[in-house]
């Protein structure tokens, strides 16, 4: 029962080699605007064809997945930094008003749909990758912190807690040494989850305008290129949907794969 | 149950007002004045300081934000600044697109969801369910607006039966105006279709493992019975929690599948009020959009209070 790990792996490490590779080679030079080859179907020498401005589409999605991947792993990097420590407080204070301030300020996140106040942060300080990657970053804050504290709560049940704060260390040291290694598993399946929503999220955002700007590519931008063009050109709009597709379903598997190596008790229990 | 009631409506209090001032903070502190927006670079002092006075952008913030608020409570959302029309109309208008299209997809996605999951908990483990599980990760992935894409691409541009955007608004009959949404529908329908499935199935499977499941089975019930008798209906709690969610997140997420389509929905609204600078627009409908995500989580958690009394003393 491996195989979603090992799908789920081989599909992220594609996406990410690309990434990678795209620094120091690519077919052709995404930003070189050809416009006597412009909305060529793919072929030889272009595999993926070109785009209404006679670029690369295959350069373009290479260097796209940087884009994709820088956004949404800073987003998940802001959810877990903010999000683990908020979790772990929550839960070493478990019942005090400190729990119950941030447990009520996640909700409150919670309510907000996730696009709309994306689209107001993107809009009121200005599309671009940064403004993209805070708005996505606040919404993994309560995922991350809703999860860490969960799993906290009933580690501080635990023996092995008791012993440590009979041995007299502090709070943070217990969090830090005791609870934060055991929950690391949790964490990073869920990493997994909110990247790959990340990406989604990333492509949406750019579609509508409101993330990176040109003349940095990024997948969601390419596609609302070809919205307009999707009837003479549909190759401009199915090699960047397919790459986020490829991405998220590579992450998702990933993240099951991860969960059940990690808890085996899960994967019997569904 | 009168205990509880009371307290989950403080709760539902003190989190709309909470929203209430986040919005209005974030709005007020986006650079660009409206007014000085509305009349361009070369307006006459005068002029900006006449107009600023006639929006009500020259009292103090508190003041502003008070206003805002008691006149929401109202249902009076102030005028817009472009189109100096009541903003409560201007969404009552596009609500009449968004609402409708966010049930329309709930309605397919539930459609599509019950019948996928329930195969799929009753083939567990075998090619039925591995055949449904794998489409729904699938669904997962594909982004809505892409998928929205295609479907133009198939069923408005090659084979005609749907048009490729817009809408005509419902003067044309019941009909017309479902045929109209259906695409967008689908498309927002597909991802949340897929996330429901595997909600129901993994629902379905934890409730078949109960022991009243054996009981039933036990006393000669085939399994299929059991299942259709007992645990369908238990396993429906944590499927309705998702519906209730998935509400909100269609909602929200009508707004970029209107980009595509070129529907007049609050979507749309949002981003000219965003591109005219007219906040007061934008403030309103994000509010009522977090507005109905509260409420119906608050419906929500009080119909299981109704339903499972435990639910009551736990909290």
């Amino acid at each position: 029962m491996r195989r979603n790990l090992i799908l789920g792996g081989l599909l992220s490490c594609c996406v990410v080699l690309a990434a990678l590779v795209s620094f120091v080679w690519t077919p052709l030079d995404h930003t070189v605007l050809n416009i006597p080859a412009k909305l060529q179907p793919p072929g030889a020498a272009h595999w993926l064809g070109t785009d209404h401005f006679g670029r690369d589409i295959f350069s373009m999605i290479m260097v796209g997945a940087r884009t994709s991947i820088a956004v949404a792993l800073v987003a998940v990097g802001i959810g877990m930094g903010l999000g683990v420590p908020l979790g772990l407080w929550a839960a070493a204070r478990r019942g005090a008003l400190v729990d119950e301030l941030i447990m009520r300020g996640n909700d409150l996140i919670f309510a907000f749909p996730s696009l709309v106040i994306a689209i107001l942060i993107t809009a009121v300080f200005g599309a671009g990758a940064v403004n993209a990657i805070i708005a996505i970053g606040i919404f993994n804050i309560p995922v991350f912190a809703r999860i860490t504290r969960g799993a906290a709560l009933s580690l501080w049940e635990r023996e092995f807690i008791l012993a440590a704060r009979v041995a007299g260390k502090s709070a943070v040291r217990i969090s830090a040494e005791h609870i934060l290694p055991n929950v690391m598993n949790l964490l990073i399946v869920q990493g997994t989850i909110q990247f790959s929503l990340g990406i989604l999220a990333e492509a949406g955002l750019s579609y509508v305008g409101l993330g990176a700007q040109p003349p940095v590519p990024s997948w969601g931008r390419m596609l609302a290129d070809a919205q307009t063009l999707v009837s003479i050109a549909p190759h401009m709009a199915l090699a960047p949907g397919l790459a986020i597709i490829v991405t998220v379903l590579g992450l998702n598997l990933l993240g099951d794969g991860l969960r059940d190596v990690f808890d085996p008790r899960l994967r019997t229990a569904r | 149950m009168l205990r509880f009631v009371l307290k989950r409506f403080a709760s539902l209090a003190v989190s709309l007002a909470v929203a209430s001032l986040v919005i209005f903070a974030v709005i007020e502190i986006a650079p660009g004045d409206p007014a000085a927006f509305m009349l361009g670079l070369n307006a006459q002092p005068e002029t900006l300081a006449a107009l600023r006075a006639e929006l009500g952008l020259d009292v103090p913030k508190w003041q502003r934000y008070l206003t805002w608020v008691f006149g929401l409570v109202q249902g009076d959302f102030g005028l817009s600044y472009t189109y100096r029309t009541p903003v409560s109309e201007m969404i009552a208008s596009r609500l009449w697109v968004s609402l409708p299209l966010a049930l329309y997809a709930l309605g397919l996605s539930t459609a599509i969801a019950f019948p996928a999951g329930i195969y799929a908990a009753a083939r567990r483990g075998r090619a039925g369910d591995m055949t449904v599980m794998g489409a729904t990760q699938l669904g997962v992935a594909v982004p809505n607006f892409w998928f929205a894409m295609m479907l133009v691409l198939i069923f408005a541009i090659k084979l005609r039966w749907f048009s490729a955007g817009g809408f005509a608004g419902w003067d044309g009959g019941l009909w017309a105006g479902l045929h109209a949404l259906t695409l967008p529908a689908v498309a927002l329908a597909l991802p949340q279709a897929a996330i429901l499935a595997r909600v129901m199935r993994s629902a379905l499977l934890e409730v078949m493992a109960e022991d009243y499941i054996r009981t039933a089975r036990a006393k000669g019930l085939s399994q299929r019975a059991a299942l259709w008798r007992h645990g369908l209906r238990n396993a429906l709690i944590p499927v309705l929690t998702i519906i209730g969610l998935q509400f909100s997140f269609l909602l929200a997420g009508s707004i970029i599948i209107e980009q595509v389509f070129y529907l007049p929905g609050l979507g749309r609204l949002v981003f000219q009020s965003i591109s005219a600078r007219d906040l007061i627009v934008v403030e309103s409908v994000v509010m009522l959009l977090v507005f109905a995500v509260i409420m119906v989580n608050f419906i929500v958690d009080l119909a299981y209070a109704l339903v499972d009394p435990r639910l009551r003393a736990g909290r």
